[in-house]
């Protein structure tokens, strides 16, 4: 159980707000092309297993699982499909090299939410039908209540939560993937217009079509894959209740990012994140969303998180670098595949390929993502350059 | 055997006891509509299907005509070589009589059983075929490798759809 996992292959296709030239499966086959030739130009025949995160909802078909191994080049190997956040499918995948079970293990995930007509009816699908759905809102209203109760606990201020926006979206600006980058100011923010106050709509992520698949193998097979393997360090998910009403510690606190992250530092030997953790890519759905994240994962104090942003901290150029490759509202949401995007910059820093927005001496990262409304669902995983 | 079955007590519930509102439901119905790109390999494949003719890919790697045309072989793992007109002729793979329609309600007496096949095409590699269905047969007499011949809908009636086809009958 002690054997050492790596990510030794990266591919990524797509990153933009439509994809009509390109099927599902031709994206996909795109991304594993050159994630498979990113790890010494492997053939998917060598492979040993495949995982995928997806949710049927989002891709209209129902037992998507079934769509998964074609281009993967997964033809009569295992597959299995999570339905989760793709950082979920990763925590899968170390597994099975962890107990000895395979050796190199392939993970993917896709969005094409282009593809889909009304994405407000699969979102108000996530809702309970008995004691939720009835009210007839819109589920971003769910993230208004979370903001609101947020913001009153821990004094954190709306311009705080608006200038999470500002920092993002400027990092965008230096990621040739993201769509979303723009140079905007915290008025821009605050004054345009509301969704379900005190969220504005500009401290919501925008939707994105992309594909990406990461090469996992076991230590001795990674060195011969890749002479720049990235070492998965610890790895760790949680859910709360479904309740809204009732979640164990409120609408106010992210509970379920607090537990993954623990698991996670628990397995890297890390006491204290803020020290041992040199940037992160941390879920940022909603501006406030990275604020609450980054404090229930203790990279900073209970309540800190938005004077210490105010600070410049969190900036590329901060202590504690958070989100530079402009996260969801920079890149765009890609839903279950929101979680390989921010290992995907993860590895692209920790191996010095992060091009004009690259970090020195970067060592240690954090990747954190959340299911997004209605869930209490994180996962949380921890990487390193060095074994 | 029948009589020693123990239903436990109570009474059971009857659809109209759901309907009548005696027991609490809620109900609500999925309004998601999608609208899938079909990509450079189905794409070509249907505009060619309104053009009345059937395409697939090649790939030179392992020598398969690949049907339905996909844009990368999904066993050599490279980009398909190119493309090929191929016949609307073929013979059956396998067939199934079938007596209830799509939501599983049986056809009414004197409806025509729906016969859908595997029809493998000529040209493309063996065991490589299309899904349709089989029209201008009695069900009894199709056979295991009956040779069958696309029918195909008037050129004005086709819309890039694989029911541009209407069936495919034996020839
Ligand atoms: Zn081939």
């Amino acid at each position: 159980m002690s054997k050492r996992v790596a990510i030794v292959g990266i591919g990524y296709s797509g990153f933009r707000t439509t994809s009509a030239d390109l099927s599902y499966r031709e994206m996909i086959f795109e991304a594993a092309t050159k994630c498979y030739e990113d790890a010494g130009g492997i053939h998917p025949q060598s492979i040993d297993s495949f995982v995928a995160s997806a949710e049927d909802f989002m891709e209209g078909i129902s037992i998507a699982d079934e769509y998964v191994p074609d281009q993967l080049g997964a033809v009569l190997k295992p597959v299995q499909t999570i339905a989760g956040d793709s950082i979920q499918g990763l925590a899968s995948a170390v597994m099975q090299i962890k107990t000895g079970q395979q050796s190199i293990v392939a993970t993917s995930a896709f969005s094409k939410v282009s593809n889909l007509s009304h994405y407000e009816h699969v979102a108000a699908y996530a809702t309970d039908p008995a004691y939720i759905r009835p009210l007839n809102e819109h589920p971003y209203f769910i993230a208004g209540l979370e903001m609101n109760r947020y913001l009153y606990e821990t004094g954190t201020t709306r311009e705080q939560c608006a200038t999470v926006v500002v920092k993002n979206k400027y990092n965008a600006l230096a990621n040739p993937s993201a769509v979303y980058g723009a140079k905007i100011t915290i008025d821009d923010v605050i004054g345009g217009p509301l969704l379900s106050a005190p969220l504005g709509v500009l401290d919501v992520s925008g939707h994105l079509d992309g594909a990406i698949v990461l090469l996992l193998a076991s230590e001795d097979k990674a060195r011969e894959l890749n002479d720049k393997p990235i070492w998965i360090k610890g790895i760790g998910w949680a859910t709360d209740t479904p309740n809204l009403d009732s979640r164990i510690e409120g609408l106010g606190t992210a509970v379920y990012a607090k537990l993954a992250a623990e698991k996670a530092y628990a397995m890297a030997g890390i006491t204290t994140p803020g020290n041992e953790i040199d940037f992160a890519e941390v879920d940022d759905t909603f501006s406030y969303k990275e604020l609450q994240h980054l404090e229930a994962l203790r990279l900073c104090g209970p309540g800190e998180a938005g004077k210490l942003l105010e600070l410049g901290c969190f900036a590329a150029t901060g202590d504690l670098p958070v989100n530079v490759s402009g996260g969801s509202l920079g890149v765009g949401y890609l839903h279950e595949a929101n979680g390989l995007q921010r290992v995907l910059e993860l590895v692209l820093q920790l191996r010095g390929e992060a091009g004009k927005r690259q970090l020195s001496g970067v060592e240690t990262g954090l990747a954190f993502a959340w299911r997004g409304v209605p869930t209490a669902t994180g996962a949380a995983v921890i990487l390193s350059n060095r074994p | 055997m029948q009589e020693k079955v123990h239903v436990s007590g109570g009474t059971a519930l009857s659809e109209q006891d759901v309907h009548s509102g005696e027991i609490f439901m809620t109900e609500d119905s999925l309004d998601c509509a999608f609208a899938w790109d079909t990509g450079v390999a189905i794409n070509r494949y249907l505009t060619e299907l309104k053009n009345g003719r059937i395409i697939a890919t090649e790939c030179r790697h392992c020598n398969r005509i690949m049907l339905p045309p996909r844009l990368f072989c999904e066993l050599c793992f490279k980009p398909s070589s190119g493309w090929v007109y191929i016949n609307d002729t073929g013979v059956v793979n396998t067939f199934s009589i079938c007596h209830v329609h799509w939501d599983a309600s049986r056809i009414k007496e004197g409806e025509k059983p729906y016969l859908p096949a595997v029809i493998e095409i000529d040209g493309a590699s063996a065991g490589m075929g299309i899904m349709q269905l089989l029209g201008e047969v009695e069900p009894e007499k199709i056979k295991f490798g009956m040779k069958v011949k696309a029918v195909w809908k008037p050129e004005n009636e086709r819309t890039g759809s694989i029911t541009d086809i209407k069936y495919f009958k034996p020839i």
